[in-house]
């Protein structure tokens, strides 16, 4: 049923089609909102046979949602930002342990200094940890990833983080075509674990395991996220059919068939650089776009086939591994390495903290990597004056400390960007 | 739902008995009735902590954990199931790839059991099945420290678990560390005899017992491997209730307090004639029974049998902090009223 509704809003009723046994709730900007309608669908009456728990952390948040799920009852929960890290030893536990868990990532900055922006630095934080994620460009698709991680993360005993834009997404009020809960049941089988805690037949579950085995564990859990590349697209292609939409799969391309330049992005920014290409295109420049929507596992194959015959290949990225460069380039850059004559490769960190990612600003990226490019990380709309004072300062005088509010100082001094 | 079973008497005939030796205390079963026996001394019990396991030698803590369990096991039919903190317990019941567990037995992480065993609890609401009930445990420090958050929320949201705590007064599995639960002076890894202050501060003290009652949730308890017939009253008057429950069971430690495997008894019965260690119970945020000091000693008793301590008796004078540490004794015999003003000996 089509409906104008909050991004937040939507994802909960989607989530509520899903029949949790299990939603753990605990409030972080930009996520709250959805666990707030989850809670308003338990209280009404509309979502049955669910516990709604009000926790006290994000730690006990996904640490309720492990006993539940390991006791056998299908467990949700959602988070942001720092809630992620404090979380994260549990991160690690829900997958190691095999669990299928959903959980939601309202895709949100890590402080400090503190930030309750979007970027991705937040599920960044968290690739190795074991869990499929996959990322949302609109609020439709956050709507239908949800009930297809559901069920991806039960077919392979996994955890799946559902990330999704904060506020971009999750504050955002726009059409949604909501399923019915007869499509979501003809999908979503009921979860029907193979070993549960059950007095019946007992078992030690989360045992210590020691060198004998933990590389052969390791292993079979980077074989179940190969498996995953096989059945995201067979899941997303089984969704189109009962839901009459195609969404999710590895990933998606753009107007790439002839692009000399191929924009590799993920989540709502995809939609800007869509716009992007069309203004450029409409220059006769060829330049498409490859939207990523599964980060892990990472589709190596898939995404070689799609930059292949590309020149040029522009990763745009919310987030920053210092020190290094952008998480998704280096990933990008893997799944290029055995071309026989890999496209050149450019890095551009954009995003940071909320900062708008706008077509001004794309349009100057693209055209400068094709005419001027650079050497390692691009940092987007950067503010190089305010930057090379602070560069300056520390060279004049070395004083450790912290450095944010110097920063802040000095932008409160220097002519605002939009007025030079 | 099915009745708790049970063959022990009623609590206040327990109370009355004497079924210790004279001069020992120890547990005598064969001096009681069958029906007031322990579950322990029954053929029937369950075994759920099973042998094979690597607790050390007089270990308190596998002693505490096998009756605390069969207890429980036998309250609910074996309709139970264990949420285990990272831990000595853990470790040295499931080596890989072997499982002293005779019950469904989960561990996820260190500080977590209390959330773990609510996410339990929750599923076996959801899933219609009342009838299993849930324990999560774990040592002193996982209970009182790394795990305190998430201990407190479950007492607060009142949810269905009984969370038993080992105290073994330190992290034992890493190294003999100091926890919250270490008492002053007491020598730990991280609290070397060094200095002139040596061994543990003298901190306010954290008793988690009390921070439990302030909670109100519907049942507290401390115990001692030294009674374990009060121990299984303990835990079967626990599964008999619904709630948050909780239950810290003093567990001496051979390794960490330095004391002979064959002294785990002994001590554990002076730590509480001390007045160190109050026993008692509480339900709804209110003591309802202490149980009383039976033949009091001083401080020193407990302590001399510990090298931890050992650096209080050297010098050859009297240390003054012994006498900090009777203060606390006392207190909490004033407190609790462990000792009858009419004096009261065994």
């Amino acid at each position: 049923m089509l409906k104008q509704v909050e991004g937040s809003h939507a994802m909960a009723e989607a989530i509520a089609l899903c029949r949790p046994e299990v939603i753990c709730a605990y409030p972080i900007t930009p996520q709250t909102h959805i666990v707030e309608g989850l809670g308003e669908l338990v209280k009404e009456g509309a979502l049955v046979d669910c516990e709604f728990i009000n926790v006290e952390s994000e730690f006990a948040a996904l640490s309720v949602a492990i006993g539940a799920s390991a006791a056998g009852a299908r467990a949700y929960t959602a988070t942001a930002s720092q809630g992620l890290l404090f979380m994260a030893e549990a991160v690690y536990n829900a997958s190691g342990l095999g669990l299928p868990i959903v959980m939601t990532l309202g895709n949100r900055a890590i402080g400090a200094p503190i930030n309750i922006w979007n970027d991705h630095s937040d599920a960044m934080s968290m690739r190795d940890a074991g869990w499929l994620q996959l990322f949302a460009e609109t609020n439709q698709e956050a709507v239908d990833l949800h009930i297809q991680a559901f069920k991806l993360a039960e077919e392979l005993s996994m955890p799946v983080m559902v990330c999704v834009d904060g506020f971009i997404l999750t504050h955002a009020v726009e059409r949604i075509d909501i399923p019915t809960q007869q499509q979501v049941d003809a999908y979503l089988p009921p979860y029907d674990p193979v070993q549960v805690l059950d007095p019946a037949e007992p078992a030690s579950i989360g045992a210590m395991v020691g060198p004998e085995a933990f590389t052969e564990v390791r292993f079979l859990a980077h074989y179940k996220q190969t498996l995953a590349l096989k059945l995201i697209p067979e899941f997303s292609a089984e969704f189109a059919k009962g839901f009459g939409r195609e969404t999710g799969g590895l990933l998606r391309s753009y107007r790439a068939e002839d692009a000399d330049m191929l924009v590799v992005a993920m989540g709502s920014v995809c939609g800007t650089i869509k716009d992007t290409i069309d203004e450029m295109r409409d220059d006769g420049i060829r330049i498409g776009l490859v939207v990523i929507v599964s980060f892990r596992p990472f589709p190596v194959e898939a995404l070689r086939n799609a930059l292949a015959g590309a020149k040029d290949v522009v990763v745009v990225e919310k987030s920053i591994a210092v020190g290094m460069g952008g998480q998704l380039a280096n990933n990008v850059d893997a799944s290029l390495r055995n071309l026989p004559r890999p496209p050149r490769l450019h890095s551009s960190v954009a995003g940071l903290g909320g900062r708008p990612i706008t077509r001004t600003s794309l349009h100057h990226l693209f055209r400068q990597a094709s005419v001027q490019p650079w050497e390692g990380t691009n940092f987007l709309d950067l503010n190089e004056r305010v930057v090379g004072r602070e560069i300056h300062r520390t060279r004049k005088t070395r004083r450790s400390g912290p450095t944010a509010e110097n920063i802040l100082r000095q932008l409160a001094k220097s002519v605002p960007p939009a007025a030079e | 739902m099915t009745p708790p079973v049970t063959t022990l008497a009623p609590e206040e005939a327990v109370q009355k008995l004497k079924y210790y030796q004279k001069g020992t205390f120890t547990v005598g079963n064969r001096l009681v009735a069958e029906e007031q026996r322990t579950v322990q001394a029954s053929q029937a019990r369950s075994n759920a902590l099973t042998c094979g396991h690597r607790a050390c030698q007089g270990c308190g803590e596998a002693l505490g954990a096998r009756y605390a369990i069969d207890a429980a096991m036998r309250a609910t039919n074996n309709n139970l199931i264990a949420v285990n903190a990272t831990g000595c317990l853990e470790v040295f019941t499931t080596p890989y790839p072997e499982s002293s567990w005779q019950l469904p037995w989960l561990h996820s992480l260190f500080g977590n059991a209390a959330a773990v065993a609510t996410g339990v609890a929750a599923a076996m609401r959801v899933k219609k099945r009342p009838e299993v009930r849930v324990i999560a445990q774990g040592g002193d420090g996982g209970t009182t420290d790394i795990g305190f958050q998430c201990l407190s929320g479950m007492f607060e949201r009142n949810d269905d678990v009984l969370y038993i705590c080992y105290d073994n007064e330190g992290y034992m599995n890493t190294g003999v560390q100091r926890s919250s639960a270490t008492p002053p002076t007491a020598r730990t890894a991280t609290t070397p005899v060094l200095g002139p202050e040596p061994g543990n501060v003298f901190g306010t003290g954290k008793s988690v017992p009390k921070i439990a009652v302030a909670h109100n949730i519907p049942y507290v308890a401390t115990a001692t491997v030294a009674d374990l017939h009060d121990l299984e009253r303990k835990v079967i008057k626990a599964m008999s209730i619904h709630g948050a429950r909780y239950i810290q069971i003093n567990v001496p430690c051979p390794l960490g307090w330095g004391s002979a495997s064959h002294d785990t008894i002994r001590l554990a019965r002076l730590a509480v004639e001390c007045g160190l260690y109050p026993i008692f119970e509480a339900e709804h945020g209110k003591v309802t029974q202490v149980r009383k000091i039976r033949r009091k000693v001083p401080v020193q008793d407990y302590l001399k049998l510990q090298r931890r301590f050992a650096h209080l008796f050297k010098g050859g004078h009297e240390d003054p902090r012994i006498a900090r540490l009777q203060a606390i004794c006392d207190a909490n015999i004033a407190e609790y009223g462990l000792v009858d003003v009419t004096g009261r000996d065994g």
